[in-house]
């Protein structure tokens, strides 16, 4: 199996690389100059934040005040701007980390499902009334999540729903995004033959979709669960208008608030806990997308082979 | 992103501001709150116990919550600390509209009472007994939380202006301290000659401390008589200030960073921001955010606008109110009285806060403390002066809040584009008034 999933991609793309090779030889890159330099500055504009963010949660306050951005300063507080971040105000950073974990399983978890099943019947069943549900699903999409957040907070309100976690959890749970991607994605992925072979060996519809179907759809699932983790680990202005309980925030608004307090009077300043805070917020993200990539590319390859 | 967020909140606030209005019509249930309520009333609640939520987030309230639970071992007091400013006002309006999740006791700031008091979302204090503590406070807070014989909150800190100044920069360039704002225009630009990277001061349009300086400068734009409104930026003390502050501006005088983000701090540090008329809570504020400048800051008396004029103005300052909505009001009043007018005044004090009260601001303790920051000096004696000087005839708008929002759309301008700081001004007068009148005020001309 492994032989093959490596073997297939070299085969694939052998020929494309030897095309370009043959009009540019490798002394005249003339062309490329503008390219690379265009890369450099865009590998430049992402990852300099990234370095600014590593170095500087090295600081203490004061370092931050005193020194440049993007070099060290002479104290190196790391590892205790960590424990601080954990410790600070009875530990409430962990509890918004833990907060934040709950509303990734259960929403982007919870939308990734319901795009699988959405999707997958949208793609593979006939039934009346689908291309309306096509445009409220392209609509959808250009719809701003933003720009929704007043509306649900004013029926969340209604329902007494504010200020509890499924608040943020509920409206996380729906993905027009990943629900189009799965549609377009089982659409391809799956030929109705295979389908209506299962039907004929005589295969319930469940069995069907789980033993057939699913198989098929790891690599646009994981792709799906990769798009509303992000989104839902980032989401902002949801929970900033839902909730007002600190101790159910999810971490960007904990740090959110915590930034803020160099702005109220009297407020304890503390940009090199905020920063750590961020640090530390994006490492289990950078973690997820190194971990799910991996899947990603493996049914990648896994659906070529079958094909 | 910044903007649009704003914009929302913007809005967010817009229509629980109309909510709000249509409740005060609505409902006259609060006729009953006009009973007093006496002090054994309130002690009675106290011995029951029972729970009051605190949205609050000037920090020192912690010490002083558990203090108060220490006291009366039966009540229980949530305090709910992580919002503030915007986000603590949008929340507070929502609850309120919502009628749901109302806070027995929230921070207001004074120039957002007004806007909670007009439509009838406070308790009015004065039958709890808050009607007797008048005395005891500056005239500035004091009128800031009352109106007539209604009390809307009880003041916590009070904000008397004083201008800050990095002394080590100003030695180092011979620079004299200024005592009226036209030598610190003269200051601004010695300074700025003598170290191109270094400015008198940062602000890209801050409507608290341009309002501050209109109020020190003997301006008064809003006259507000219940739901009546005049609304004029066109006296001699908003000219003076537009004179001094055009200038600063036009000669490219004033540092382009933003209030309270971390350069500003970082340009306290570094001496490339080198004074700060602000309020006299801002010690505090130096010695978390700037520890590494520690020495080389001192106060002094704001700079008067006409030579020998001790004129002061508030700056900021906060205090605790009841929402109409609250729903243990007795404790409520009793944690807000304990807080910031009783024992809980010399916690806060102790932790940095800087008191509204007349007692404390005049205690000889309190007068001599030495400021290890700023180099031993007893700034106190100055902050306790200007407090005294603090004219009490000035008022907010009742949609401060709103109002300030849309400075930086209008005032802001002059300090990005060619817009005279007067046109500005007057930009802001035309849209605040506009908004006054579709929130249904009549406004005098």
């Amino acid at each position: 199996m492994s032989t093959t999933v490596t073997a297939s991609p070299a085969k694939n793309t052998a020929p494309r690389l030897r095309t370009p090779r043959k009009k540019h030889s490798p002394g005249k890159p003339k062309r490329n100059v503008l390219l690379t330099v265009l890369m450099a500055l865009m590998v430049l504009y992402t990852v300099v934040p990234l370095i600014w963010l590593v170095i500087n949660s090295t600081k203490t306050q004061a370092g931050l005040a005193d020194s440049n951005g993007l070099w060290f300063a002479h104290d190196f507080a790391l590892w205790d701007n960590i424990r601080t971040t954990f410790t600070y105000h009875d530990g409430i950073f962990g509890r918004w980390l833990l907060n934040t974990l709950l509303y990734v399983v259960l929403g982007a978890g919870g939308a990734t499902l319901l795009a699988v099943l959405g999707g997958y019947a949208l793609a593979k069943f006939q039934f009346p009334g689908k291309r309306a549900i096509f445009a409220v699903v392209i609509g959808a999409v250009a719809v701003p999540a933003t720009a929704l957040a007043v509306p649900t907070f004013l029926m969340f309100s209604k329902m007494g729903l504010t200020d509890t976690p499924w608040a943020v959890i509920i409206p996380s749970l729906v993905s027009p995004f990943g629900l189009y991607l799965m549609w377009v994605f089982a659409a391809e992925a799956i030929p109705t033959e295979l389908l209506e072979a299962a039907r004929m060996d005589g295969a319930s519809e469940v069995r069907t979709f789980f033993q057939v179907a699913l198989p098929l759809l790891a690599p646009g699932i994981v792709t799906v669960l990769l798009f509303t983790t992000v989104a839902t680990w980032n989401n902002y202005f949801l929970p900033l208008i839902m909730l007002k309980d600190p101790d159910w925030y999810p971490l960007t608004l904990g740090l959110s608030a915590w930034s803020s307090q160099a702005q109220t009077i009297g407020g304890d300043v503390i940009f090199n806990l905020v920063i750590t805070g961020s640090l530390l917020t994006i490492i289990p993200l950078i973690a997820a997308f190194l971990f799910l990539q991996k899947y990603w590319q493996s049914g990648l390859a896994a659906g070529s082979v079958k094909e | 992103m910044r903007r649009t967020t704003s914009r929302i909140l913007r809005g967010i606030a817009l229509v629980s501001t109309l909510a709000l209005g249509v409740t005060a019509c609505g409902g006259s249930d609060d006729d009953s709150d006009t009973k007093a309520v006496s002090a054994n009333d309130i002690q009675t609640a106290l011995d029951k116990g029972g729970d009051i939520t605190v949205w609050a987030w000037e920090p020192t309230l912690k010490t002083v919550a558990a203090d108060f639970q220490k006291k009366y071992p039966k009540v229980k007091v949530n305090l709910v600390s992580e919002r503030s400013g915007d986000k603590h006002y949008t929340a507070l309006s929502n609850a309120i509209s919502a009628g749901k999740g109302v806070p027995d006791v929230a921070q207001i700031e004074y120039f957002a009472l007004g806007q909670y008091s007009l439509t009838k979302g406070l308790t009015d204090l004065a039958p709890y007994g808050a009607d007797k503590l008048a005395s005891k406070y500056t005239p500035g807070p004091w009128n800031a939380v009352s109106d007539g014989d209604k009390v809307y909150g009880l003041p916590m800190d009070s904000g008397p202006m004083a201008l800050f100044y990095n002394k080590t920069v100003f030695d180092k360039y011979k620079i004299a301290v200024p005592t009226t704002w036209d030598e610190y225009l003269d200051a601004a630009r010695k300074l700025h000659k003598a170290d191109p990277k270094a400015y008198i001061t940062s602000d890209l349009g801050d409507a608290g401390l341009t309002t501050s300086l209109l109020w020190q400068a003997g301006s008064r734009p809003y006259k507000v008589d219940g739901t009546k409104l005049g609304i004029s930026f066109d006296d001699a003390g908003a000219k003076k200030y537009e004179t001094v502050w055009q200038q600063l501006i036009s000669e490219k005088l004033l540092a382009p960073v933003n209030g309270w983000t971390d350069d500003w701090y970082k340009g306290l540090g570094d001496g490339t921001i080198a004074t700060l008329p602000t309020g006299a809570w801002m010690p505090a504020n130096f010695v978390t955010g700037v520890p590494n400048a520690k020495g080389q800051w001192r106060a002094a008396a704001m700079p008067a606008w006409t030579k020998g004029d001790k004129a002061s103005a508030e700056n900021g300052g906060s205090s605790l109110a009841v929402p109409a909505l609250a729903k243990n009001k007795e404790l409520a009043y009793a944690f807000t009285e304990y807080a910031n007018s009783g024992a809980g005044v010399a916690t806060r004090i102790g932790e940095g806060a800087f008191p509204a009260t007349k007692a404390e601001l005049e205690s000889p303790a309190f007068q001599s403390k030495k400021f290890d920051y700023f180099g031993g000096q007893e700034a106190n004696k100055i902050f306790a002066d200007s407090a005294a000087n603090v004219a009490s005839d000035w008022s907010y708008l009742p949609f401060q809040p709103y109002a300030n929002s849309i400075f930086n759309d209008t005032v802001g301008k002059a300090y990005v584009s060619g817009t005279k700081l007067a046109d500005g001004l007057k930009a802001w007068q035309d849209a605040s008034v506009k908004y006054g009148g579709e929130q249904g005020f009549t406004i005098e001309k």
